[in-house]
């Protein structure tokens, strides 16, 4: 049914061209080396009452209870201000509740200790609404960043970095700088840079905010193709137009609380 | 498997549009011949250089420059102030008065003759009556007959200054056989130029000291100064899941390589000073201005022990400059971790 609502010829241009090429992607999107099987049906992450204030000010979210499920497709929306970046970080493990527990991977995050915090966040990819990609290094550095930073070989993880690259269109732009690319390429290529490392959930914060509506719906497919190959998708965006494209699950934010519409 | 099927089955039904195709040596794929994509060389995770990194290197140039410089000098007014200690330490005079019926030829061989019979001394020298008159032209004028004059004569003993000999024993040796002999060891000069000597050492050492700490706090703050402008890497590199061991040695290592080309620069323009200095100085021996500057300031040799402190002040640079980076990354890490459990500290962060 999603499929039907996507229109067929808006789908990612490198992927028709090459199909051989999704092959890397269907390498990494296998499950997490830590990932347990016993764990399969458990949430990945799961929120119970959780709280969080800036200092002694007001609550900014209250009372959140919800699970992520594992290969599940979310919009998490709301109005400006309503605590959804806050929300995000604290998915992204870059801020702690007030009160209230997070369980992430099955388990207790508070009990983590920080230098453990990597290992954690390398099973989670962050598309972040401003990209943050590196405006000295290329395109093919950006997305082969996370790759390195884990102390890998270059030469082991070349070709998957390109062709998941021209998977997200991105073939010929390989060499370029950030400064040099479009809106819509910096977030393709931000969407790369998440999903390099076989995150178990992509987190995307106004992935589409920064282009025309042919790419959102360009870059909603992607995400909709990668939840299909089993990575959970945690879209945070205002655009109800593209969320009307697809019928999912929808997390709505309202003055720190949310409601959920499965 | 499964995955692939049903993603190019989507793929196929979603009827995308295939990506253009280019003419570049980059095309991946033709006729089923797959072709590695070019990639250029990897570059490094921080900037090779940047404004900052330029302006640190400068700063830390100027800085070894000046501390090599001090350091440099230092070791010059230290080994001057050693020469003039060892020149005065090296020789002692025995005075003689004259007096009636005394014969001074004599009583001036026989009191060299004595001084001689111990042991650390080396060489006598009786001044003869031209080297005395030339001594006092300056106050008595030239053409000076000293036999109409009652002036003292001198023997100049030269000594082992690692083993001197027995001054009280050769005083009172001088006094029993030659009455009129009056032995100066330059005690009293010897102890006022050391005193003099030491003092100016310990003010080249406050200088040196004054000149490090400047230069400590000026490369530690140019380093953080530097680092703030990265302090976006940082948080990407920490975002993407890197350790904060990974993020401190990559910074470590870009500050290593600012801060050696930094204190290399200056430290070898500072030892190049030096070399030409010393170098003006000896192809210019004997001229007048190389004789005031030497009388000024000495000579501007350093040695051996001056151009590795030099090294070493280079070193020092160089290793400080990469500490103040490793520790300011992890500092920045940790606030940025700070953030996260306290959510008190909103710094930077949106809260939409």
């Amino acid at each position: 049914m999603l499929c039907k609502r996507i229109r067929r010829r808006q789908a990612l241009p490198s992927a028709r061209k090459d199909p051989s090429t999704l092959a890397v992607y269907e390498r990494s999107s296998h499950r997490h080396p830590n990932t347990n099987a016993l764990t399969l049906d458990v949430a990945l992450i799961h929120f119970e009452n959780v709280g969080l204030r800036y200092g002694m000010g007001p609550e900014i979210l209250r009372d959140l209870t919800f699970d992520i499920p594992r290969r599940s497709f979310q919009f998490l929306t709301g109005p400006s201000g309503a605590g959804k970046t806050t929300l995000l970080r604290l998915l992204f493990m870059s801020l702690q509740p007030t009160r209230g527990l997070i369980r992430m991977f099955d388990r207790d995050l508070s009990q983590i200790p920080r230098a453990e915090l990597p290992m954690l966040r390398r099973r989670v990819g962050i598309v972040f609404q401003d990209f943050r990609l590196l405006d000295h290094l290329t395109t093919y550095e950006n997305v082969a960043l996370p790759l390195r930073v884990r102390g890998k070989d270059e030469a082991s993880y070349r070709t998957d970095v390109i062709e998941l690259l021209k998977w997200v269109g991105l073939g010929e732009r390989i060499n370029v700088l950030p400064p040099v690319l479009s809106g819509g390429e910096k977030q393709r290529a931000a969407i790369a840079r998440a999903l390099m490392d076989r995150p178990e959930i992509l987190l995307a914060d106004e992935p589409t905010g920064n282009v025309d509506p042919p790419m959102a719906r360009r870059l909603l497919n992607l995400f909709l193709e990668l939840n299909r190959l089993g990575t959970a998708v945690v879209i945070a965006t205002h655009d109800l137009g593209l969320m009307d494209q697809v019928d999912a699950r929808r997390m709505i934010l309202t003055e720190g609380r949310l409601d959920i519409y499965e | 498997m499964n995955d692939l099927n049903r993603l190019k089955n989507a793929l196929k039904k979603s009827g995308s549009k295939p990506e253009k195709k280019t003419a570049t040596p980059h095309s991946s794929s033709s006729g089923g011949r797959r072709t590695e994509m070019r990639v250029r060389p990897t570059g490094p995770i921080l900037p090779p250089s940047n404004i900052q990194g330029n302006a640190l290197m400068v700063v830390i140039a100027i800085m070894s420059f000046l501390a090599c410089l001090t350091f440099g000098g230092v070791s010059m007014v230290r080994a001057t102030a050693s020469s003039w200690e060892s020149q005065i330490s090296r020789e002692i005079t025995i005075q003689i008065k004259p007096q009636d019926g005394l014969d001074m030829d004599a009583a001036l061989k026989k009191a060299r003759d004595l001084a001689l019979t111990f042991v650390g001394t080396k060489q006598g020298t009786i001044m003869d009556d031209a080297a005395t008159a030339r001594l006092l032209e300056p106050w008595l004028g030239a053409g000076l007959d000293l036999k109409e004059l009652p002036v003292p004569r001198l023997v100049i003993i030269t000594i082992d200054e690692a083993n001197p000999p027995d001054f009280a024993g050769m005083r009172d040796l001088l006094k029993a056989e030659v009455p009129q002999a009056f032995l100066d060891d330059h005690r009293t000069w010897v102890d006022r130029l050391v005193s003099m000597a030491h003092t100016t050492v310990l003010i080249g050492m406050s200088i040196l000291i004054l000149v490090f700490t400047a230069m400590i706090l000026t490369v530690i703050f140019a380093t953080r100064g530097a680092l703030s402008g990265n302090r976006h890497i940082v948080e990407v590199l920490h975002f993407v899941g890197a350790e904060s061991g990974f993020v401190a040695s990559e910074f470590q290592k870009h500050f290593l390589k600012i801060s050696l080309k930094g204190s290399a620069a200056g430290g070898a323009l500072a030892a190049l000073l030096f070399a030409s200095a010393s170098l003006w100085q000896s192809n210019s021996l004997a001229t007048p201005q190389s004789d005031q500057a030497t009388a000024l300031f000495g000579t501007f040799t350093i040695d051996f022990f001056g151009y590795l402190g030099i090294v070493a002040t280079m070193i020092v640079i160089a290793l400080l400059t990469t500490l103040t980076a490793r520790f300011t990354v992890m500092r920045t890490i940790d606030e940025i971790d700070l953030i996260r459990s306290d959510p008190g500290r909103s710094d930077g962060i949106p809260s939409s």
